[in-house]
């Protein structure tokens, strides 16, 4: 009752607020595009790559991966429990995919030549590599996605035919995820010399991919928590819960494998005298991926969605940190450079985030996103009437 | 493969900054004062007190780092020795800039249509070879095949230890550059870059790399596995259940 006392104000709020942000987006673009990005950015010859690449790109892919997770849970593995998730998953990544290519626009000098690594090709370069998974996977996802719009719009055959490719496309955004998140690590193995040994290491393909992963289902938890509050719809107490679990199995890899490496490269010295890079890795390790682990570990703590999401968040906190500590605070250390963002560069990015809700709220709104929704929109038409419309499905099932 | 290399002498530079004035013009810059890299500046003396100064340029490696990471093979290592840059190709990604172990490429940031810029060791002069090597009047800049450049700088080592340092700066670093440096103290003294890692730079990313496809085929079989096993586990259970409702009707 009080929700709904408070919504429209809400509403409006945000509203302005994002109004504001994306007519700011307009303005900085002019700029950008006219008089290059130093006129925008504090970027430099000393520090070519800051928050448009830590945050918007690496931060951006590694939030999207619960979508190839959620998919292969239900696709691949056949735990259909977890299919109320899949579409709203398969959503933030497609979103979140758009939004790393907008962002790409705005970092690359040259974005008109972003396609040039289709026919220019350099195998030996792991942004070629990304670029390739990243362009294949943003298709992938489209497919993933088709049938949300087909079913909107009842294209009953074309929906059946999509449908039976699904696991094919599943099983191809997987491998493609699995390469495109290590790569964003593999990016950073050519600069032992510019990434402080905190981060730097070998497995850093390895530990890009296990906690995009992790980042991937701690943001399904904390978007399905929100979406709730938006739509007003039942939560899944128990399906956020059961995957709250493998979040503490797959941080706890993270850990291991984060720890020992540290160890081996005897990195865990630098700690000591405690720097700024010293707490920046406690805040990354210890607030985001310790304390949620134990926390998530524990089953009374998973019986309330307010702190499960709590916890998620701080996991996806974490994540960002990570990204954020890779490409800023370890290059801040080992090159001696300092970058703090420019205003316009802060502001894109929060415009891009601000894009995104705007976008999931409106898939939402318009797209049988949550399938409650989905039965519940042909109110007017007599239950019994609704009754073929899975039929082509089970067919399709059959044949698949 | 013999390929061009650039000798300096920092023992033979008296500062008259030929090369910075030859480099700029080869290259169309306005001339200008030279202090650091930037858009409009491929080579520069470092003053380094008592009368040593030090050119920087790009060092041209043998395995180039920026050639490796460029997405677009913007930056290619020619047969002939230069690395170059095709700013058609770019679509300004700027990994060349962090991956560049020297610091050397430098970016137009107030462009509205950005190049990277660094030392083509003038290639467009071709046969003639880099400007700077041309117009050095004391030989502190000298070009030649590499391994003739090489013999060079071990010559004039030998010939006076007393005032050169016996390290030759390039025949390691990052796996071994085309531009060498000799001089009176040792290459860090001299303040040039300490690139500590003596194997390609390209190796440690092609490492991670070279799995790709595997993880592609095993990763395909694996998860087409499991897709199959879990499914048919799952008719299992489905003819399983009716079998059981039916017997239980």
């Amino acid at each position: 009752m009080s929700e709904d006392s408070t919504r429209p104000f809400r509403f409006g709020f945000w509203t302005a607020v994002s109004g504001v942000l994306v007519a700011a987006l307009g303005i900085i673009a002019y700029f950008r595009f006219t008089r290059g990005i130093g006129a925008v950015t504090n970027l430099s010859d000393g520090f070519p790559w800051g928050l448009w690449i830590g945050f918007d790109v690496l931060c951006g892919v590694g939030l999207a991966a619960g979508g190839f997770a959620i998919t292969a849970t239900v696709h691949i593995l056949h735990l259909k429990d977890f299919k109320p998730i899949v579409r709203p998953a398969v959503l933030t990544a497609y979103l979140g995919y758009m939004l790393v290519i907008v962002g790409l626009i705005f970092d690359l000098g040259k974005p008109w030549n972003i396609w040039h690594p289709i026919i220019m090709w350099n195998p030996h370069s792991v942004m070629f590599e990304v670029g390739w998974c990243v362009m294949l996977y943003t298709t992938v996802l489209s497919f993933e996605f088709l049938p949300v719009v087909l079913e909107r719009f009842r294209f009953s055959k074309l929906l059946g035919v999509v449908r039976s490719v699904t696991p094919v496309a599943v099983v191809v955004g997987v491998i493609l995820s699995t390469l495109h998140q290590s790569s964003l690590g593999s990016l950073f193995l050519i600069l032992p010399h510019k990434v402080h040994p905190l981060w730097y290491s070998p497995m850093l393909p390895v530990l890009f991919f296990v906690s995009a992963l992790a980042a991937g289902i701690g943001m399904t938890v904390v978007e399905s928590f929100f979406s709730r509050r938006v739509f007003g719809r039942a939560l899944e107490t128990e399906l956020l819960g059961r995957l709250s679990r493998a979040s503490v199995v797959v941080l706890g890899v993270y850990l291991v494998l984060r720890l020992r490496d540290l160890w081996v490269r005897e990195a865990l010295e630098t700690l000591w005298p405690l720097t700024r890079e010293g707490l920046m890795f406690g805040a990354e390790v210890g607030l985001g991926a310790i304390l949620p682990m134990v926390l998530l570990a524990s089953a009374s703590f998973r019986r309330s969605p307010r702190r499960l999401a709590w916890a998620q968040g701080l996991v996806v906190l974490g994540f960002i940190f990570q990204r954020l500590n890779v490409s800023v605070t370890a290059v801040e250390a080992a090159t001696g450079q300092r970058y703090v963002p420019s205003v316009s560069e802060f502001t894109v990015s929060v415009s891009l985030v601000a894009l995104g809700m705007w976008a999931f709220v409106l898939a939402c709104r318009f797209l049988p996103i949550f399938p409650q929704e989905a039965e519940a929109e042909p109110a007017t038409a007599p239950a019994g009437v609704r009754e073929p419309v899975p039929v082509p499905v089970a067919d399709v099932e059959t044949v698949g | 493969m013999a390929h061009r290399a650039i000798l300096v002498d920092v023992t033979r530079c008296v500062g008259c900054g030929a090369c910075v004035e030859g480099c700029q013009q080869s290259n169309q810059q306005p001339a200008h004062s030279a202090r650091g890299f930037d858009e409009q500046t491929y080579t520069y003396l470092m003053d380094r007190g008592s009368d040593v100064y030090v050119r920087r340029l790009c060092m041209h490696c043998e395995q180039p780092s920026c050639a490796s990471v460029c997405p677009v093979g913007a930056l290619v290592k020619t047969a002939a020795g230069p690395v170059t840059y095709d700013p058609a190709k770019c679509m300004g990604c700027r990994y060349c800039m962090m991956a560049c172990p020297f610091g050397v490429p430098t970016y137009e940031w107030y462009s509205a249509t950005p190049r990277v810029r660094k030392c083509q060791m003038c290639e467009h002069r071709g046969d003639k070879g880099p400007m700077c090597a041309e117009v050095c009047p004391a030989e502190a800049t000298v070009t030649g095949e590499r391994e003739a450049m090489i013999a060079e700088a071990r010559r004039r080592i030998e010939a006076d230890p007393a005032t050169y340092h016996p390290t030759i700066y390039g025949l390691q670093e990052a796996g071994g550059t085309d531009v060498l440096y000799i001089g009176p103290r040792e290459p860090a003294a001299l303040g040039l870059p300490r690139v500590p890692i003596s194997h390609p730079m390209p190796d440690l990313t092609w490492r991670a790399l070279k799995h790709v496809p595997d993880v592609v085929m095993f990763g395909g079989v694996f998860l087409g596995g499991l897709f199959w096993l879990t499914k048919r586990k799952e008719e299992v259970a489905r003819v399983e259940g009716k079998g059981k409702d039916e017997g239980h009707e």
